[in-house]
């Protein structure tokens, strides 16, 4: 059961990943809008500022939302253009498999640009990360949330991806979705980086991102048959 | 769908919808009296405290047409009955409205309650929110696609938003709770504290709007089911015209 449903989750995932490999479109576009994030904000706050470290937590969940939903964006539009869907679909695997993929392969990605973009952030603002253990928490924090906004973000996407104005239409139906990743997640990273709270908060507000990832991932799990049907 | 040339009767609304439509206006009517002359003026709010008469009655219209939203999508997929797909969407753009009327309404009243227009409050943090996914609901079914396609998207969107909905709330409020207390909603959840005059009014004017968004729904049923008939007759003109 686990096998039939992982295995071919992984060869999409790797698909996709290979794809990006040999091309770099996507995560190209992903950093540079990331970067373009960071210079517009030192721009609207002046990095030397001690209070602009507030910010911080912050900025770094913009970034991942908006370069996210350029990934997203992506994800099924290559697979709409030489009509790949269709063979995906006619394809013997259970649709929750390409679900699971899909959520995989865009997963790396955003992954890999925060792995780039956050240290940057706190290097072009002078951050200084707390300790090791701010740093696991940190890690723990910002993989939960960014997997909780793309379990929702690549079954939205595919919902999408058959109109003709997706680009437009995937962040307004995404964001106020992801509004409470959005919030735990800054503010768990806000706890962290800068807050005087305790770790009790922090596990609070990492149960619900938790809970929130295991609702929506389930949800598009079985919902993800219906995106796809044509 | 097999319709028959001149019988239009199945399109005409039904008797229980004019007696429900019929039954509205002087219910209407009764509440603005209720409301505007009959219930105690409030103490400190002055007259403006008789909008939130309107707002709370909306409010509860709005929640209750999402949860329409939620149950006839689920319903749609799985059943694919057209009918419950077309309720779910009147349902969604009723919701909208309402929420709209609660959005504007609010800051009204918070500006002579709490002297400010709007605070980052669970509730108003979370109708806001609803609000901008009801109204990508309503974008998703304006989609550009077979309607059986747009209609399963539709329902998938209306059943993940609706259970977002709960997880919005809980963030919020403890959000909130990390800040400071959550004063300032006390205000329109204290039932108890309210003169009987104006619960009584209340509960009436919740009643008629409830009454109202049962005649809505109905009223945009039957608009769209004309609209389908006007489509297939459209359809078979042309269908004509080419042989």
């Amino acid at each position: 059961m686990l096998r039939t449903l992982l295995k071919p989750a992984l060869v999409i995932a790797w698909k996709d990943l290979s794809m990006e490999w040999r091309t770099k479109q996507t995560l190209s576009a992903m950093l540079i809008f990331s970067g373009l994030v960071i210079v517009t904000f030192s721009f609207a706050f002046d990095p030397s500022n001690q209070a602009v470290q507030a910010l911080v937590p912050g900025m770094i969940w913009v970034m991942t939302i908006f370069s996210g939903v350029i990934g997203l964006n992506r994800s099924f539009m290559a697979e709409q253009q030489h009509d790949n869907i269709h063979g995906l679909m006619a394809a013997p695997v259970d649709p929750a498999s390409i679900y699971l993929g899909k959520c995989l392969a865009n997963f790396v990605f955003v992954l890999i640009v925060q792995l780039i973009s956050i240290p940057l952030l706190f290097i072009l603002f002078d951050f200084h990360v707390v300790d090791y253990m701010g740093l696991g928490y940190l890690l723990i924090i910002i993989s939960l949330g960014t997997f909780g906004f793309i379990a929702v973000g690549t079954l939205l996407a595919a919902l999408v991806a058959h109109a003709t104005s997706s680009e437009i239409l995937l962040p307004v139906l995404l964001f106020p979705l992801v509004m409470p990743v959005v919030i735990a997640g800054v503010q768990a990273t806000r706890i962290v980086l800068i807050g005087q709270e305790g770790t009790q908060d922090v596990l609070s507000w990492l149960q619900l991102i938790a809970a929130y990832d295991v609702i929506f991932f389930a949800a598009g799990f079985l919902l993800f048959d219906y995106v796809l049907e044509v | 769908m097999t319709v028959k040339n001149h019988d239009l009767s199945h399109l005409a609304p039904s008797k229980l919808h004019n007696v429900l439509l019929l039954l509205s206006i002087p219910m209407v009517i009764i509440s603005l009296y209720l409301v505007f002359i009959w219930s105690p003026v409030e103490r400190v709010m002055g007259p403006v405290q008789k909008i939130f008469y309107f707002h709370v009655a909306s409010a509860w219209n709005a929640f209750f047409a999402f949860f329409i939203v939620f149950i006839f999508s689920l319903l749609y997929i799985v059943t694919k009955k057209r009918s419950f797909d077309l309720i779910a969407g009147v349902s969604g753009e009723i919701g909208v409205v309402f929420t709209a009327i609660v959005l504007t309404t609010g800051p009204i009243w918070a500006r002579s309650a709490w002297n400010t227009w709007w605070t980052w409050e669970p509730r108003l943090t979370t109708t806001l929110i609803l609000f901008f996914m009801y109204v990508a609901y309503i974008m998703v079914r304006n989609l550009d696609m077979a309607w059986q396609k747009r209609a399963r998207l539709a329902a998938v969107f209306g059943i993940i938003g609706f259970a977002n909905v709960p997880i919005v709330y809980m963030s919020i409020r403890w959000w909130e709770s990390n800040l400071h207390p959550v004063v300032v909603s006390e205000g329109t959840e204290t039932g108890g504290g309210l003169d009987p005059g104006m619960l009584v009014t209340l509960i009436f004017t919740v009643m008629t709007l409830t009454l109202v968004y049962i005649v809505l729904l109905q009223k945009g049923l039957y608009v769209e089911k004309l609209n389908l008939y006007v489509q297939s007759m459209k359809a078979k003109k042309r269908e004509k015209m080419i042989s």
